[in-house]
């Protein structure tokens, strides 16, 4: 039983990364394209995948900065509302 | 597999979706924000590393957003006390 539990529990966190990476995937494809492709040629021009290339490992830093100060902001105001929760 | 859970088990399960439930929902809110704020904060051509002026603007967007919707909320119930809202 114990080992059902674990395995459900991990099929949960596995499909929960996945949507996560596929949405941020998603976003920063959407992204980058509206930056890079402005006018869409035959192929992709090596300039085009230059500024993809860098495109996506920025707007991956982007994600990394704003999840990691929307994370110390909520914890900041949790504290704020309830000093004595802090666990 | 037709063996149902016991009782502490279904509410350990139930207490860990809720927690799941609510990290999706934030995971949401961040996938959001990243969008928001990257279009406000890397206007030109993304080079290979983001300049701090370029960092410390995506850092601000998030909290300025959070500002924005607390004021926000401040702004509606003050009108709804002030009977602007029937």
């Amino acid at each position: 039983m114990a080992a059902r539990k674990e395995a459900m529990m991990n099929a949960v966190r596995q499909e929960m990364a996945l949507q996560n990476a596929q949405e941020l995937m998603n976003k920063a494809n959407e992204s980058c394209y509206a930056k890079c492709v402005t006018r869409p040629g035959d192929s992709l021009s090596s300039t085009e995948q230059t500024c993809l290339s860098r495109c996506l490992d920025r707007y991956l830093d982007a994600f990394t900065i704003v999840s990691r100060t929307y994370t110390t902001r909520i914890g900041k105001e949790r504290e704020a509302r309830d000093p004595a929760a802090l666990s | 597999m037709d063996q149902k859970f016991d009782e502490a088990t279904q509410k350990e399960l139930a207490t860990f979706l809720e927690r799941e439930q609510a990290m999706a929902k934030m995971q949401s809110s961040i996938q959001q924000l990243t969008g928001i704020c990257w279009n406000k904060c890397v206007t030109g051509t993304p080079g290979k590393y983001f300049s701090s002026s370029e960092q410390s603007c995506l850092a601000n967007c998030v909290d300025r957003f959070l500002d924005s919707s607390l004021f926000m909320v401040k702004q509606i119930e003050e009108k709804r006390n002030q009977g602007g809202f029937s």
